[in-house]
């Protein structure tokens, strides 16, 4: 078992390794303190969105509303938080209460997760679209001020890669409460019998998702600047493709924070890595699925062998 | 079974309630052709919902997400081999038949032999469709040619050919599902693959045959689209990734797999066109109608939920 569990967080690194390899033998002046910030700076809202959408994945469900929800968050930041912070915060914190309310509810009604994320996307979206009809706002100050702080030797993106990595981490794999909410997804009759309010765990999974959602909006706006109703869209394939890179998977509660964080470096890295390839720009898009598919191949090696061993 | 547990009636009343509320605004004038427009638009909808269809019925994870790229790349293709030639219509629709299912083996052999999970394996492949596309379009827009566009736009005894072509292709899953031995081992695989394998089903065979029905429902649809609009666009599968889904679980089949519903599919897609018809003619802006669409979406799905047998 401990051999099982080592493989699964080796292989999200070495293919991390070995694209980041690749990108420095391509183009060696990006090994730098200020190329490295370029290459993994659009990261750090991926990796936030990443780990919003493993908390979902964590508990058995999927959450095609992501992207929506992380465009929405952008929207308010860059029109409400920037204009008058009280109000932007409670905004905020309305929506991360809306999630938790909508775990509540697809477990006490027994919905499918797929489709009323669905539903939900609809709405972040309209919503979104409400706020800000054309793409503008502008990014708080002390917002745009941390995204872009320079912290010595070690560049921000990766500063906040590793402290998101390790606060996961503890509160997911070490902390009583994320056992337990890893145990949902395991089995969620057994959390069930054994004395746990499932229905309430739920939607703290699902408002921990809303948490970190709301966290990937922000960073985004405080890297762009502004933002617009369409901004995310992205994310919802991009954070489902990061979680399972990382090493989780969708059923049984078996998810790798430290892993997602690094799937979702790994996705950004590659499509700078592909820019430095001067690969023809019609197939950057069709390199970064081939990649996907190179990486699973060789996590399925790897479990096979583990499974011979 | 008595006509009120027919879980495909919901989508129904809730297209004719769309449809009647719609109507009522103007007094009447131009039902005909709302229906008509319905009819024409929630085709596409329901070519793709009916692939979407099959596979969600294989169960839980099961879900194609390369529908979009998989209509994109079957237009774009088949507009370039017939390059706005008359006559060659036939020939086009065989391209595009080629390209459906030429993806469907590619995503379905990801999936076995590479074991990876349908969504994520559907997704990758996508990315890879889509730059394919990307390629071979160049930013043209070939026109079809002057005899197929006709087709596309026009209509048979008053309905669009669009809408019958999806008819019949309603008729025939129908059929394959209700009536062929294909269809039961779809359903008892999507009911529980290892009793149904246990029990003899060939599942992987069915599994394929349902990644491939998929992928070249998806190609027609794409031919049909690129034709009824005069060329193909790069982003023209776009919208049909989240309809797709959304006409599946709305015209009542289980999302948890192992229960088809052909009718219901047409009458959620008939639905999807009329409310967004409906919030357009009550004057909603963008914002407004995007909201009320999704609430409606979560408001059908607990609907159908809270008459389920408890169990």
């Amino acid at each position: 078992m401990r051999i099982f569990a080592r493989y699964r967080i080796l292989l999200p690194v070495v293919s991390l390794a070995v694209v980041l390899a690749a990108t420095f033998y391509m183009q060696p002046r990006a090994m730098s303190y200020f190329g490295i910030n370029l290459l993994f700076n659009l990261a750090v809202p991926i990796a936030l969105a990443t780990i919003a959408q493993m908390m979902i994945i964590m508990v058995n469900d999927i959450d095609l509303s992501l992207g929506a929800f992380v465009s929405l968050v952008a929207c308010i930041t860059a029109t409400f938080l920037s204009d008058s912070p009280m109000l932007g915060v409670l905004i905020l914190l309305a929506l991360v209460l809306c999630y938790a309310a909508l775990g509540a509810v697809i477990h006490a009604l027994d919905l499918p997760a797929i489709v009323v994320t669905l539903g939900m996307s609809f709405v972040w979206g309209g919503l979104a679209l409400f706020i800000l009809p054309s793409p503008g706002g502008a990014s708080p100050g002390w917002l745009r001020a941390l995204m872009t702080v320079k912290p010595p030797y070690i560049p921000m993106a990766v500063c906040a890669s590793v402290i998101i990595a390790l606060v996961t981490h503890l509160l997911v794999i070490r902390s009583g409460i994320g056992t337990v909410l890893r145990g949902v997804g395991g089995n969620a009759r057994s959390v069930e019998r054994a004395g746990w309010p499932v229905v309430r765990l739920k939607a703290l999974a699902y408002g921990l998702a809303g948490l970190f959602g709301v966290f990937a909006g922000m960073a985004l706006v405080g890297l762009t600047t502004s933002a617009d109703a369409n901004i995310a869209l992205r994310y919802t394939l991009l954070s489902i493709a990061g979680v399972i890179l990382g090493g989780g998977e969708f059923t049984g509660g078996k998810v790798s924070p430290v892993g997602a964080v690094i799937g979702a470096l790994t996705l950004t890295l590659a499509a700078s890595f592909l820019s430095f390839l001067r690969l023809s720009p019609d197939w950057q898009i069709g390199a970064q699925g081939a990649i996907l598919i190179l990486v699973l191949t060789a996590r399925l090696l790897f479990t096979r062998r583990d499974a011979e061993a | 079974m008595k006509l009120i547990q027919k879980p495909w009636l919901w989508s129904w009343l809730a297209a004719a309630a769309a449809f009647a509320l719609t109507v009522a605004l103007t007094e009447g004038r131009g039902a005909g052709e709302l229906a008509y427009a319905a009819l024409s638009f929630g085709a596409f909808a329901a070519i793709v919902g009916l692939g979407q269809m099959l596979v969600i019925t294989l169960g839980p994870g099961n879900v194609d997400l390369s529908i979009p790229a998989t209509m994109t790349l079957s237009g774009t293709l088949a507009l370039k081999a017939m390059g706005s030639d008359p006559g060659t219509a036939w020939m086009g629709l065989g391209v595009a038949l080629l390209v459906g299912l030429g993806t469907g083996l590619a995503n379905f052999a990801l999936i076995f032999l590479l074991r990876l999970p349908p969504i994520i394996a559907t997704l990758a492949a996508s990315l890879v469709y889509q730059s394919l596309a990307i390629w071979s379009n160049r930013g043209l827009r070939i026109k079809p040619p002057a005899g197929l566009a006709d087709f596309a736009t026009g209509r048979s005894f008053g309905i669009p050919n669009v809408a019958l072509v999806g008819l019949g292709l309603s008729i025939l899953i129908w059929l394959l599902l209700e009536r062929s031995v294909w269809g039961r081992w779809l359903l008892a695989s999507g009911q529980n693959l290892r009793a149904a394998r246990l029990a003899g089903v060939p599942v992987e065979a069915v599994r394929a045959a349902t990644y491939v029905a998929v992928t070249v429902f998806a190609a027609i649809a794409g031919y049909l689209l690129a034709s009824f609009s005069g060329g193909a666009a790069l982003n023209m599968g776009a919208e049909y990734l989240l309809m797709s889904i959304a006409v599946v679980v709305i015209g009542g089949t289980s999302i948890a797999g192992g229960m088809s519903n052909v009718p219901g599919v047409w009458g959620a897609s008939l639905f999807m066109f009329l409310v967004v018809s409906m919030l357009n003619s009550y004057g909603a802006g963008a914002g407004v109608r995007m909201v009320l669409t999704g609430l409606i979406i979560i408001g059908i799905v607990i609907a159908a939920s809270t008459r389920r047998i408890p169990r």
